[in-house]
């Protein structure tokens, strides 16, 4: 292993911009490391030439002048963004060589700030899952594994393909997306940190629909300080996106600080669940110490309707997608299924074909709560919880600045032992009210559980307090002290 | 079965049970063609262009491609609803209306079912245009806006059909009327009125060949006084005469299913002009579940008064205005009606009072000689190779006895041959009207002792040929006497 590839965004800026290498063998470095990965089944395409071409123009411009913020960085690409040229399948089958014409605004933000592509990586299929299961690809393995075993564990999902490639150093940082906690279990689940920004701050275009109302694009990376960095380049107001928010992007690097001095943290007493491991919820209360350490005051707050999000969550999130997925017919581009009689017979057979269990069982419910005599009853009852959970939070923030909660009820799981899909959807409970309410929420590595699997710290900031979010991030991430790494076995 | 005409009488259909009324309703599909693209990607909408060139990432539903609305196709829609004195929503949204077709590519459409654009307005029109007391009031719903669909070619391979995306995602109005319609001489109207108006506004061309205006005709009878019977559909109807066509006869059979003791499906109905009958689409049994919801790519459209304070100062005068201001200006009630039914008469004949030209002699002269030769020469008015300028001054020579009548009509023939202006041609072709007594009443002389004898017929009281003694002179005087001065002589030679 290169060295470099142990260094994070920041160290590989600095170093590249110092002179101490070239941007060449900072690429050279992960490629090499990406050719050796094949085990974790984290790529799905590996795109090293762009890689490369990307490090010789930074290379080239170096010395001349300023360089753009990401020249000489490589990085992952979840497999939901369109890049161009290069094969874009959500993890679906239906999608298989799908080669777009365009780069998504977000990859396209992140190409203009000189990052390179290290290739496409694995992810739960069209973004619904929470352990990379469900990928038409196989599973993504994680990098870690159980004291003393050797059972295949799950990354988590869907971003498991970025979680598992920024944990095994085979990629500097990486772009999620969270629809319901799509980057910060995988990230909680790797021992890294993965922030979710307020919805519209990145933009949704050429990013693969899941559920329109709550999908956002993120980094992935194992620092505060390298999300920061990442999520500079990839928002920014984008007039092809309705929803996308038109505000300049705050310098959240420059204004990194971990002194917490006057903030206030909510505690939320409906997060207290039953079932919770006790090392994750003592890791919570270890993270309320390290706050006030840092200088901010701990206060209970209630979010009353908490219970009610995930069901919210599996109403609203289904009936938007069984809409957005409705273009993969077959007719344009894609998977078809031939052979058949009539159009009504293609879109069966291919949507079939294409689709695997757990999308469609996605579409059927969304297909179902949208449907005439039963709209009111789910779709429109959801949307008065969603706004009812929103409201939740709006009253919580005006006791505190910042929510700090555990990011997921367990450590990452094996491969293939939860296969009740309820118990899946349950992963993702401490997730999805922030996603229902579009804010900004961030998982950073608190610590190991007994079986020495990393555990993440989940922190809700308001809409649009990204910095407040990143800055206690910052401070757990001081005082938590979080080296491990997983060893190497692939 | 009888059909009563009397345009004075109600519309009543003669069935064997007595008499039946039919109750009409039309959702009018209007493309807005003052944009030249589309509701929610900037892709043109030209018509006619060769398959699939009129496309966008987002026309095509790429994967990740996101809507965004353009601005002026909202601008037009809100203009067209002030046109028709409707409620204009400040807050609407659009919903996706999901179903499956090749020539959906998004597998919704996006359109506004639970919050539209436009609420309630208002057309009057008249049934009759020559009668004043058919004026009728029909009550519009609402007006949305939504996007069309491709189109199928199944003429292009024996056993597949081919997908043209070209009109996927142009920027549709849908305008819905109230039942309010009773006989197809009135929807006829309604739509030919509806029409007047997209087009003076601008918002749609109202071309119903390219299909930038279709209708959905919803049809029912009932005995008069009775509530509404079941409706049927009949879709995409594209011409004011079809649409009363199958008004007609969809409510005969529908009178002659309900006697011979049916019931009438709610149902879609298809129309083949081919053989003027309407056939079942599909029943309500099989109707699509469209699954509509707040589509989660848009935000709420939020209109602000900056906004529709434009719209309104945009609007030009609208055709009742401008039949009201023509019948101020001494201009014949029928006249009124025939230069404001459509914008470009309506602007040619303004253009026409501009320049100069008296009201009602220039309506005359437009309704009688203008409409008269462009129809003999096939050409709209907008081709018309005489200006409005040019026809005042045509029509100024008239008034101040420089040309006669006679004269202006062969002026008129060379100014749309020639292209010459008519002071020009009366000038070098010496056709200046002559009120010169002495060469007058030298031709006089000369007629009247040529035809001795129907001078003396005159004289024991066939008054009748005194036009003929006019005509001769005026024959004889090549046309250019005046007319007064023949008359006045003649009076005088023959008494």
């Amino acid at each position: 292993m290169s060295e470099l590839t142990t260094k994070t965004i920041a160290e590989l800026r600095d170093g590249f911009r110092a002179g101490d290498f070239s941007a060449r063998e900072i690429a050279e470095g992960f490629n090499a490391a990406v050719a050796a990965s094949k085990a974790l089944n984290a790529y799905t395409v590996e795109t090293p030439e762009d890689a490369l071409a990307a490090a010789d123009a930074a290379d080239k411009m170096r010395g001349q002048g300023d360089l753009p913020p990401l020249a000489g960085i490589p990085l992952g690409i979840k497999d939901l963004f369109a890049t161009k040229g290069v094969d874009t399948t959500a993890g679906s089958h239906i999608l298989e060589g799908f080669k777009p014409t365009y780069d998504s605004t977000v990859t396209a933000n992140l190409r203009k700030a000189g990052a390179g592509m290290l290739g496409k990586l694995n992810m739960d299929e069209f973004a619904m899952g929470s352990s990379n299961e469900t990928s038409t690809y196989g599973p993504v393995l994680s990098p870690w594994r159980r004291k003393g075993s050797n059972v295949g564990l799950t990354p988590g999902g869907s971003s498991g393909g970025s979680a598992a490639a920024v944990a095994a150093m085979i990629a500097p940082g990486a772009t999620g997306t969270d629809t319901g906690g799509s980057i910060r279990q995988p990230a909680a689940f790797a021992g890294i940190c993965g922030i979710k920004p307020t919805y519209g701050r990145c933009s949704r275009w050429g990013i693969v629909a899941f559920a329109s109302s709550l999908d956002q694009a993120g980094p992935m990376a194992r620092t505060v300080r390298d999300c920061a960095i990442l999520l500079e380049a990839m928002a920014g107001f984008d007039p092809k996106d309705s929803t996308s928010l038109d505000l300049p992007v705050p310098q959240w690097e420059q204004n990194l600080s971990s002194d917490l001095s006057g903030k206030r943290v909510g505690i939320p007493k409906e997060y207290r669940i039953d079932g919770v491991p006790s090392d994750i919820n003592a890791l919570w209360d270890q993270g309320i110490e390290w706050l006030k350490d840092a200088g901010a005051t701990p206060v209970e707050i209630s979010l009353p309707h908490t219970k009610y999000a995930l069901p919210t969550y599996y109403i609203i999130a289904p009936a938007e997608a069984s809409s957005n997925l409705a273009r993969y017919d077959g007719v344009r581009y894609g998977l078809r299924e031939e052979g058949v009689k009539t159009l009504d017979d293609m879109y069966a057979a291919t949507r079939a074909a294409g689709f695997g269990a757990e999308v469609k069982r996605r579409i059927m419910i969304g297909t179902y709560v949208l449907s005439a005599g039963f709209y009111d009853a789910y779709f429109t009852k959801a949307q008065r919880v969603r706004a009812l959970i929103k409201q939740d939070f709006r009253k919580a923030f005006e006791q505190c600045d910042v929510i700090l909660t555990p990011t997921a009820p367990s450590a990452a799981f094996g491969i293939g032992e939860t296969t009740d899909p309820l118990a899946m959807y349950l992963n993702d409970v401490f997730a999805v009210p922030a996603s229902l309410a579009g804010l900004p929420a961030m998982s950073v590595p608190g610590g190991l559980d007994g079986q020495g699997l990393p555990l993440g710290l989940h922190l809700i900031g308001n809409e649009l307090d990204e910095q407040t979010v990143l800055n206690a991030g910052l401070a757990i991430e001081e005082r938590a002290g979080f080296t491990a790494r997983p060893e190497k076995w692939w | 079965m009888v059909t009563m005409t009397d345009a004075a009488a109600p519309y009543r259909i003669k069935g064997e049970t007595g008499e039946w009324e039919v109750v009409v309703g039309l959702e009018v599909h209007a493309q807005i063609t003052a944009t030249k693209s589309k509701l929610f990607s900037g892709a043109s909408t030209t018509f006619g262009a060769e398959p699939n060139t009129q496309v966008s990432l987002v026309d095509a539903a790429m994967p990740g491609m996101l809507p965004v609305p353009n601005k002026e196709c909202i601008r037009q829609a809100v203009r067209t609803g002030m046109a028709l004195d409707a409620v204009i929503n400040r807050w609407s949204r659009f919903d996706r209306k999901n179903y499956f077709y090749a020539d959906l590519p998004q597998g919704y459409q996006i359109s506004q079912l639970y919050h539209p654009l436009v609420g309630e307005g208002e057309v009057e029109v008249l049934v009759d245009e020559k009668d004043e007391s058919s004026a009728k009031r029909i009550g519009i719903e609402r007006i949305h806006v939504e996007q069309d669909a491709g189109k199928l070619m199944h003429d292009q391979h024996p056993t597949m059909s081919y997908v043209d995306l070209n009109r996927c995602g142009v920027a549709l109005m849908e305008i819905v009327s109230r039942p309010d319609m009773r006989s197809p001489a009135e929807a006829g109207a309604y739509l030919r009125k509806l029409r007047a108006i997209l087009r003076y506004v601008g918002s749609c061309d109202g071309n119903m060949e390219e299909g930038s205006m279709r209708a959905d005709v919803n049809v029912s009878v009932r005995k008069p006084g009775d509530e509404f019977g079941t409706r049927t559909e009949t879709k995409n109807v594209n011409s004011v005469r079809f649409v009363m066509a199958v008004i007609e006869h969809e409510a005969k059979r529908q009178i002659e299913v309900l006697e011979s003791g049916g019931t009438i499906a709610q149902e879609t109905r298809l129309y083949d002009p081919d053989k003027n009958v309407t056939r079942s689409l599909r029943s309500k049994e099989d109707a699509h579940d469209y699954r509509y919801f707040p589509d989660p790519d848009l935000l709420p459209l939020e209109l602000d008064e900056a906004f529709l304070d434009e719209c309104k100062a945009s609007l030009p005068e609208l055709p009742d205005a401008k039949r009201k201001r023509y019948e101020g200006l001494s201009i014949t009630p029928y006249n009124a009606s025939v230069l404001t039914a459509e914008v470009e008469t309506a602007r040619w004949f303004d253009a026409l009072l501009e320049a100069g030209a008296e009201p009602k002699q220039g309506a005359n002269w437009v309704v009688a000689e203008l409409f008269g030769a462009l129809n003999r020469l096939g050409k709209g008015i907008e081709e018309c190779p005489v200006s409005p300028a040019g026809a005042a001054e045509l029509l100024k020579l008239v008034a101040d006895g420089t040309i006669s009548g006679t004269i202006a009509k062969q002026v008129f023939e060379i100014m749309l041959e020639t292209g010459e202006g008519a002071s020009a041609i009366v000038e070098s072709r010496g056709l200046k009207q002559t009120s010169d007594t002495g060469a007058i009443d030298s031709e006089i002389d000369k007629i009247l002792a040529a035809n001795a004898d129907k001078v003396a017929e005159y004289k024991s009281g066939k008054q009748q040929l005194f036009g003929f003694f006019v005509g001769q002179t005026m024959k004889a005087m090549a046309g250019k006497a005046n007319p007064q001065v023949v008359n006045e002589r003649l009076r005088v030679k023959l008494s």
